[in-house]
């Protein structure tokens, strides 16, 4: 089963058509704890990423070579604090593609696994920070777990998109101890943030794509 | 919010195009990335390399301050945003001259991460010397047992201006770090906002402020600040701001400062002045002598209103670089 290489380019596409309808209702977000500007990051760098896929990469088979790739073009594109975070994402999980074989489901729970790991690693975020790693964890738990082993992948990653959802959603009771929207205090309960939002929403995204590809 | 823009999403680019043709004779774009631009330099010594960078949208900070007496180069990020480690290791390798590079950003976690990366990629592909300074005068981000958490704003200038002449006058790669660090360690910053900024791509104001009121301490990307309350007098809005910042960092009588008033983007000159006319009122009336002081727009917010007031606490070296000349593109000092 696993997901091939164009599997993992529609979804890739998918997420850059999904920033940009929710570039807006991101940016709104942003704009109640942070700078206004969430939504227009991801947007400019899932473009440049979309860019990529539609040139350099449309050739390209090999999965480890497009999430590394990637990874460093969000990063060119953006900066900001998402940039190393999502970049550093990309780049580990293609070290487990570049050493798996991509027709195992167990390859892309690693991939994911990897993902989470190396954005944890990178910005230090803990649950209840109110970060991106609120939504994360949760998922990776869902990976990881034990209980889940007898699941299909479409299962567990049902699971992890639903703990990550949940996740994103407790954020908006949470005081933020991390990036800009720290120096709030008290000011920043009562809004949901926007990192952890996208990054449940990219996770969902995933899940569709899998959906589809067990369809097929 | 009207704006004279192109596309919403090419206004970095055109700006930095429009600057670099603006000032040949001062700056130039490297060939190598599209968002690292270097200082002509008249003539070629070999000097500590000074690097500056962070978000676009709060010019003349931080690429209006490349030329002679402050950074050799600038790393220059889309607004608000930390730039990518890429132009940051492109303008290291260019400016450095074997005496190592001081990179000096604010403390904000996008450049932390970004200005790590690329210093970490400088020192082991390059062997390029790199030490960084991180600038937190925000006295409203966080309270005095956590300053280390500060944002770094207007004050930014100072520490610029500090490494920049030191460097110019052949300091060596530690001094140029110990006076660095020196004048990061002995300023305080504290602003007020009044109206809001619009993100060219969304247009939508970054915060809500009702027609009679400020905040104290608003952030320079709009962040909220510390309260709102209903608009003051200058008088008042200054007072308040120049007690934060003594009560963060005393002062004693005969102690020897400078002064930068700072417009975020939209107040007039004509307010910064009655608010300086305050700031020297009080710090006089405190035995304090100001050795020299900056009025006018040094880090801004795109269209934002208000102001900030910076207070730099000098020794008789900071005094002598904060003297020494500069000549960049958007600040002359002779």
């Amino acid at each position: 089963m696993g997901f091939s290489v164009q599997q993992f380019k529609t979804f890739l596409l998918n997420v850059a058509s999904m920033v940009e309808e929710k570039k807006e209702y991101l940016c709104e977000l942003d704009r109640k704890i942070g700078d206004g500007d969430h939504g227009v990051t991801m947007s400019i760098g899932w473009q440049a990423i979309k860019k990529e896929l539609e040139s350099t990469l449309a050739d390209e088979e090999d999965c480890a070579v497009i999430s590394s790739k990637i990874g460093r073009t969000f990063l060119s594109a953006v900066g900001s604090s998402v940039g190393p975070l999502y970049a550093t994402g990309f780049m580990r999980g293609a070290k487990v593609l570049k050493e798996s074989d991509i027709s195992q489901d167990d390859t892309w729970c690693n991939y994911w696994i990897a993902f989470i790991d190396g954005v944890h690693e990178r910005g230090s975020a803990e649950i209840g920070d109110k970060t991106m790693m609120d939504a994360l964890l949760p998922a990776k738990a869902q990976l990881v777990s034990e209980e889940n082993k007898g699941l299909s992948m479409v299962e567990v990653f049902e699971l992890a998109v639903e703990s990550a959802l949940d996740g994103a959603a407790k954020t908006k009771d949470m005081l933020s101890k991390r990036g800009r929207s720290s120096r709030l205090g008290e000011r920043s309960i009562g809004n949901q943030d926007p990192g952890a939002t996208s990054v449940a929403y990219v996770l969902e995204e995933y899940l569709k794509s899998l959906k589809t590809a067990v369809q097929v | 919010m009207k704006k004279i823009i192109n596309d919403p999403n090419n206004v970095v680019d055109e700006m930095i195009e429009g600057y670099v043709k603006s000032y040949p004779q001062h700056v130039q774009l490297l060939e190598e990335n599209n968002r690292a631009i270097v200082a002509v330099k008249k003539e070629e010594k070999d000097k500590v390399g000074i690097l500056i960078g962070g978000g676009s949208g709060h010019e003349p900070a931080f690429m209006g301050y490349v030329g002679y007496g402050m950074a050799d180069g600038v790393a220059v990020g889309n607004i608000f945003a930390s730039p990518s480690p890429d132009p940051i290791i492109e303008v290291s390798k260019k400016i450095d001259t074997g005496q190592g590079v001081v990179y000096i950003y604010g403390n904000y976690a996008g450049d932390l991460m970004n200005f790590g990366m690329a210093a970490e990629i400088v020192e082991l592909e390059e062997d390029i010397k790199v030490q960084s300074i991180i600038v937190k005068d925000d006295v409203a981000s966080a309270p005095k047992e956590e300053a280390h958490k500060r944002r770094g704003i207007a004050g930014e200038f100072f520490v610029t201006k500090v490494a920049g002449a030191s460097s110019e006058k052949g300091y060596a790669f530690d001094d140029v770090v110990r006076v660095t660090e020196e004048m990061n360690n002995n300023i305080r910053t504290m602003g007020v906002g009044l109206t809001p900024c619009a993100l060219p791509q969304t247009g939508m104001p970054s915060f809500e402020l009702a027609a009679d009121e400020m905040e104290i301490g608003l952030g320079h990307h709009g962040e909220p600040g510390v309260e709102k309350g209903k608009l003051q007098t200058a008088d008042q809005i200054v007072s308040r701001l120049v007690n934060d910042i003594l009560e963060d960092m005393p002062l004693d009588k005969g102690e020897n400062v400078a002064v930068l008033v700072n417009g975020l983007g939209s107040t007039t000159n004509m307010e910064l002045y009655i608010m300086f006319r305050k700031v020297e009122e009080i710090l006089t009336g405190k035995g304090i002598t100001i050795h020299r002081s900056y009025v006018g727009d040094y880090s801004t917010s795109l269209e934002m209103g208000g102001a900030s007031i910076t207070i730099a606490k000098l020794t008789d070296e900071l005094a002598q670089l904060i003297d020494f000349t500069a000549d960049c593109p958007m600040f002359t000092q002779i």
